[in-house]
């Protein structure tokens, strides 16, 4: 993991993470993107033998103890959504920035659907369109993400 | 490495491999609950972030404090004597009714109400989970903060510690929907549960029967029954009242008195003991002393509430 630069991958992974838990006024925190999970569906997409299925289980893992959620619960959406784009990591690659963002929506959508179904099953929660919110966000900000990463694995020559 | 050529486990097998381990650590968290003392670890392990994540609003918090007028202060400083000339008025009341009270009590035969010990916490961060309502704060282990400790803001009871880390911990808030509160009726005692909603501004309240006296704009404190929160601290202002007579109970909301979307600095009560809970972090001028009036000595049980104290 840390051979060929890796540190960066980490550390674009940890600065996610704070993203994910930066105090926001309330207006704005519902449509917070979902930093962690258009990270590494980059670096899925990009480095598929290093960052993968494995990686985003512990990611998610290390979401659940941030947001205190139960255990398990945002690795096996977060495992769930990335083994779509280990899968086909190829094809994804070949389209385009616009095409790429909108399975970003789908993927993000995916997501937070499992979060909210294994959370339905768990405790009594009751759907709200404003859980859907950070969709809209993660694929604006897609495009953008994905030139800044393609630019920082360049500089820093990651393999 | 050459990404053609796949070694390793397929996607599928890891697939599987994690969401067996997820579904795994769901039930033991979920279910069974045998990850509370992990948690304390984990939380301490992912302080760091926290506090790092925090940062950039105190920056904030930090600049707005210092850039401001000389004519803003003076004006907030003249604020402060007036209410501080007005409070310590009230105090000097509250401490022989405090004696007068002590004195009742014994004569009652009926437990001291002992001293709240109280320590002042800052919010590191807010949760942006939608589903679970719960707050992060400055305070932890080290600190004496326990599992289950009453959390206050200003105007009212916001929580209570749901787990320890080292240096930070996390309160589930009130308005969770896992959570309930025992309350009374301010004005003529009738015990209610206050049930979480999930919506930030919104408390239910389960199986009030018809013939219940509560109206809009009661106020409901705490009871003290369940031993969790300290008794008589207000939680929440009765919102709506709807009588249906089809319906088995009437449906009441409330909504709660603490700010809860505002939330800055908290008050953890716990209930006075022989050692200090805030020796350390004393650089950062925080920590409240406690109230420094003399009650009598403390006869026989030392809980503070008791159920005979509901039929006051």
């Amino acid at each position: 993991m840390f051979a060929h630069n890796g540190i960066i991958v980490i550390l674009t992974l940890v600065i996610a993470l704070m993203a994910t838990i930066m105090p926001l006024p309330l207006s704005v925190d519902a449509f917070r993107p979902d930093w962690v999970l258009i990270i590494l569906i980059y670096w899925t997409m990009a480095l598929p033998s290093r960052v993968n299925i494995i990686t985003a289980w512990m990611m998610g893992l290390l979401l659940d103890v941030l947001l205190g959620s139960v255990l398990g619960l945002h690795a096996a959406a977060m495992a769930i959504a990335i083994y779509i784009v280990a899968e086909n990591f190829q094809k994804i690659r070949n389209f385009s920035l616009w095409q790429q963002a909108f399975i970003t929506g789908v993927l993000s959508a995916l997501y937070h659907l499992v979060v909210f179904w294994s959370q339905r099953f768990l405790i009594d929660v009751t759907f709200l369109s404003s859980y859907l919110y950070p969709v809209i966000t993660s694929v604006i900000l897609w495009p953008w993400m994905f030139l800044l990463l393609r630019k920082v694995r360049r500089h820093f020559s990651i393999a | 490495m050459n990404p053609i050529f796949k070694h390793g486990p397929s996607p599928q097998h890891r697939l599987i491999l994690v969401l067996f381990c997820s579904g795994l650590l769901i039930f033991f968290d979920h279910k069974m609950a045998s990850f509370e003392s992990v948690r304390g670890y984990l939380q301490s392990l992912v302080s760091p972030l926290q506090y790092i994540a925090n940062t950039p609003k105190q920056m904030m918090t930090w600049a707005s404090e210092n850039i401001i007028t000389r004519q803003e202060l003076m004006a907030e400083n003249q604020q402060y004597r007036l209410n501080e000339l007005s409070f310590s008025e009230q105090g000097m009341q509250l401490e022989i009714f405090k004696q007068e009270n002590a004195r009742l009590r014994a004569l009652l035969a009926s437990p001291l109400r002992t001293n709240m010990q109280k320590m002042v916490a800052e919010i590191l961060s807010v949760d942006s989970d939608p589903y679970s309502h719960q707050v992060v704060i400055n305070r932890g282990a080290t600190d004496g903060v326990f599992e289950g400790q009453a959390v206050l803001d200003a105007q009212g009871i916001v929580g209570q510690i749901l787990h320890v880390g080292q240096t930070s911990s996390r309160v589930i808030l009130i308005t969770d929907i896992s959570h309930a509160v025992p309350v009374r009726v301010k004005r003529n005692g009738l015990r209610l549960q206050a049930s979480g909603s999930g919506r930030i501004d919104r408390l239910t309240h389960n199986f009030v029967s018809h013939s219940a006296d509560i109206k809009i704009g009661d106020l409901l404190v705490s009871s003290g029954l369940g031993e969790k929160y300290p008794e008589g601290y207000p939680v929440a202002t009765v919102l709506s009242v709807s009588q249906d007579d089809s319906r088995e109970f009437v449906q009441v909301y409330s909504t709660p008195t603490a700010q809860i979307d505002r939330l800055r600095y908290l008050l953890l009560l716990s209930e006075q003991k022989e050692h200090s809970i805030f020796a350390p972090k004393s650089s950062q001028n925080t920590s409240l002393k406690k109230s420094k009036s003399k009650t009598l000595a403390p006869v026989g049980a030392n809980n503070a509430q008791s159920v005979k104290e509901e039929a006051q």
